[in-house]
């Protein structure tokens, strides 16, 4: 097939689909996926074309619904478990990451949970501090899990595809403020390498480090940025574990400059393992600290000026930009 | 007025106020003044007036997401209650919160939760607090049908029967989860049973008729009271979608018409009515109400929003250190790296 323009949400929803035609002990399970079509419409007429054998609306039980995703994946299917919200993690922790994560690893080796579990997380909807968290750095601290975070359509396809191929328990983040994004799909080649992060623009001035939605605000500050005459490479990681190091450093030993952006929480955040791991393989080649531009440390705000202002921004990475390259101090800097 | 009819006019007044209130919500997001579309409105639940009446001043509740209900019952100002809705500094947690979060200690509100189940175990908490402090007071956990598949409902009822605690356990049983209809999420549908298999007293109630649900919830809340933890659900219709955009696809007009027609607020009037009540002074009443609705409604609309800064207070105690912005914290490592 050739390549598509159409959203994120429909290339989730494809995956989906063409994952489970090929691999009949795929099954997903979750709350509103099945009638509904799943709170964001990732799972719409999924329940017509597959039944409801396969896709299972489950009753508001999260624990449960993770938990029996874990014995399932160990009993010989490939579960989907959709959790509606990444804020309701809280719930579901113990199942993720002391059941799912470690059994392999507990049991010697001798069976995996090949399982995914989809989510999305993130601000933009006014949906206050319960239904609005980017809780990456949760999973990324549990060895055992792999963790994808698609930023473009055509990863949303191939990181879901490549997802309910693996051995071990995965878990999917989405963006609420990605669903209705357009982008080419090609359902015949990938980006990249599953692991493997891709240089979404090639600069020499700057590296800036991103997943997820804040792909998107840093390409917009990379443009602004281009045109004060930094060139920024932006990096897309996809992935989080596995993490590509490799191409970091190897962009930040020709830019000299690293930026790191996330959306989530500055503290013990997944930006803190970033900025570390370049500071630890890119040190002598750093004509500057690696500067973070992260979620402020606060619980998200339902009041919209607030919420906007609680993340990054464009503006917010294009004024860090120019202060790492040019010295140029922003309004805020004293 | 007799008695009984000065009870159900006061439950009738309560019962308009909560549907005044919710026709607001609903505008303030048709003119995008809303913080959001999350919004649940308690329309078709009226009947909880009837609970609320009969709680005590110094009694405390939780709430869930569809919440607004509850809260003006129990005396709320609409106007901070919009405003909170709207993301306005005025509102009951300064435009922190919002719909799904509004809380009011004054009140007795220890606050409306946007995780299913999030607050039932609070009451409980609560519940332990005055028997230790031997206060006569009650904590009621008001939770929908969706929260009775939750375990964490079924540990605090075990709680609460272990420990003899004050506490209720109101659910509100509107048929739905979602777009889930409660026949699609338990198998069993006797909530009253789960109940007594910990040791609880449990009854469902028509959720329709306000004057059996205060009834009910009198002698429910009288024996919690006493210790003895008790369970109610109230059966009753969501009028309209999940939240304000969903638009109930999955139901017929069939349903939602027979729902609709067991409306506790029409319920309400035709009884007063037949009991000598003049229709022309319920209107009044109604258009009274509608008023002051309108009134809040204006008041938050131009109620301001907060300031930016704002968003750093509240994460720790006020005499406490707030989080370090952002950019204070590039700014201090940018300048000391140019040194
Ligand atoms: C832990 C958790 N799971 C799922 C959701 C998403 N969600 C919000 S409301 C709702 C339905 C709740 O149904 P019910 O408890 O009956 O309350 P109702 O909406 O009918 O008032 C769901 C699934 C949530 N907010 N929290
Ligand atoms: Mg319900």
């Amino acid at each position: 097939m050739s390549a598509i323009e159409t959203t994120y949400r429909e290339a989730l929803r494809q995956a989906l689909i063409d994952a489970m035609n090929e691999d009949p002990d795929i099954v997903v399970l979750g709350e509103e996926v099945g009638l509904y079509g799943g709170a964001y419409g990732v799972t719409k007429g999924l329940i017509d074309q597959f039944g409801p054998e396969r896709i299972l609306d489950t009753p508001i039980s999260e624990a449960a619904i993770v938990g029996a995703a874990v014995g399932a994946a160990m009993s010989g299917l490939r579960p989907v478990a959709e959790l509606m919200y990444v804020d309701f993690v809280g719930i579901v922790m113990d199942q993720l990451a002391n059941q799912a994560a470690k059994i392999r690893y507990m049991f010697g080796g001798q069976i995996g949970v090949p399982m995914v579990l989809r989510s999305q997380g993130g601000t933009g909807r006014s949906a206050a501090a319960q239904h609005s968290q980017s809780l990456e750095a949760w999973m990324a601290h549990v060895p055992g899990l792999r963790l994808a975070m698609p930023a473009t359509v055509n990863d949303a396809y191939h990181l879901l595809r490549h997802a309910l191929t693996l051995p071990d328990p995965v878990v999917f983040l989405e963006h609420k403020g990605l669903y209705v994004q357009k982008g080419t799909l090609d359902t015949a080649q990938p980006d990249a390498p599953w692991g493997k992060a891709v240089v979404r623009r090639a600069g020499h001035d700057l590296t800036i480090v991103t997943y997820s939605k804040m792909l998107l605000e840093s390409l917009a500050a990379a443009e602004q940025l281009a045109a004060q005459g930094v060139s920024a490479e932006v990096i897309d990681l996809r992935t989080l574990n596995p993490l590509d190091e490799e191409t970091v450093a190897n962009s930040v030993r020709r830019t000299h400059r690293a930026m790191v952006v996330t959306e989530a929480h500055l503290t013990g955040g997944f930006s803190a393992e970033l900025s570390a791991r370049i500071h630890e393989s890119c040190f002598d080649h750093l004509e500057e600290p690696v500067a973070r531009v992260a979620g402020e440390d606060i619980p998200i705000p339902v009041s919209p000026p607030l919420e906007r202002n609680a993340v990054p921004n464009a503006q917010l990475i294009t004024e860090t930009g120019l202060w790492l390259v040019q010295r140029k101090a922003p309004a805020w800097a004293l | 007025m007799s008695t009984d009819n000065r009870l159900l006019h006061a439950l009738y007044r309560d019962m308009r106020r909560i549907r005044s209130l919710e026709e607001r919500v609903s505008e303030l997001f048709v003119r995008s003044e809303s913080a959001g579309s999350m919004l649940h409105l308690s329309i078709g639940e009226e009947g909880i007036a009837g609970v609320v009446h009969a709680m005590e001043r110094q009694d405390s509740f939780t709430t869930h997401h569809r919440g607004h209900g509850i809260f003006v019952a129990r005396g709320a100002e609409p106007a901070r209650m919009l405003a909170e809705i709207a993301g306005k500094a005025n509102g009951y947690c300064r435009g922190k919160g919002g719909s799904m979060h509004i809380a009011d200690m004054g009140l007795g509100h220890l606050g409306a939760n946007a995780i299913v189940g999030g607050g039932i175990a609070h009451a409980v908490g609560a519940a332990l607090a005055y028997k230790r402090k031997k206060q006569p007071r009650v904590s009621v956990a008001f939770f929908g049908d969706g929260a009775m598949q939750q375990g964490i409902l079924y540990e605090s009822m075990n709680l609460a029967a272990l420990w003899s605690l004050p506490v209720v356990f109101a659910c509100i049983n509107n048929q739905y989860g979602m777009g889930t209809r409660v026949d699609r999420a338990a198998a069993n549908l006797a909530f009253d049973d789960r109940a007594r298999a910990f040791g609880l007293d449990g009854v469902i109630v028509d959720g329709a008729d306000v004057e059996l649900v205060h009834e009910t919830a009198e002698r429910v809340l009288s024996n919690a009271r006493q210790g003895k933890p008790g369970f109610m659900s109230l059966t009753c219709y969501r009028f309209y979608g999940h939240a304000r955009m969903d638009k109930s696809p999955y139901r017929d007009e069939a349903e939602e018409a027979a729902g609709r027609a067991r409306d506790p607020l029409k319920k309400a009037r035709d009884k007063l009515i037949a009991r000598g009540a003049k229709a022309a002074e319920l209107d009044a009443l109604d258009a009274e109400i509608a008023a002051e609705m309108d009134a809040a409604l204006e008041a938050a609309v131009n109620s301001s929003l907060p300031s930016v800064d704002s968003m750093f207070e509240d994460v720790f105690a006020p005499d406490q250190p707030k989080p370090v912005p952002v950019r204070t914290r590039l700014n201090a490592i940018l300048s000391e790296a140019a040194k």
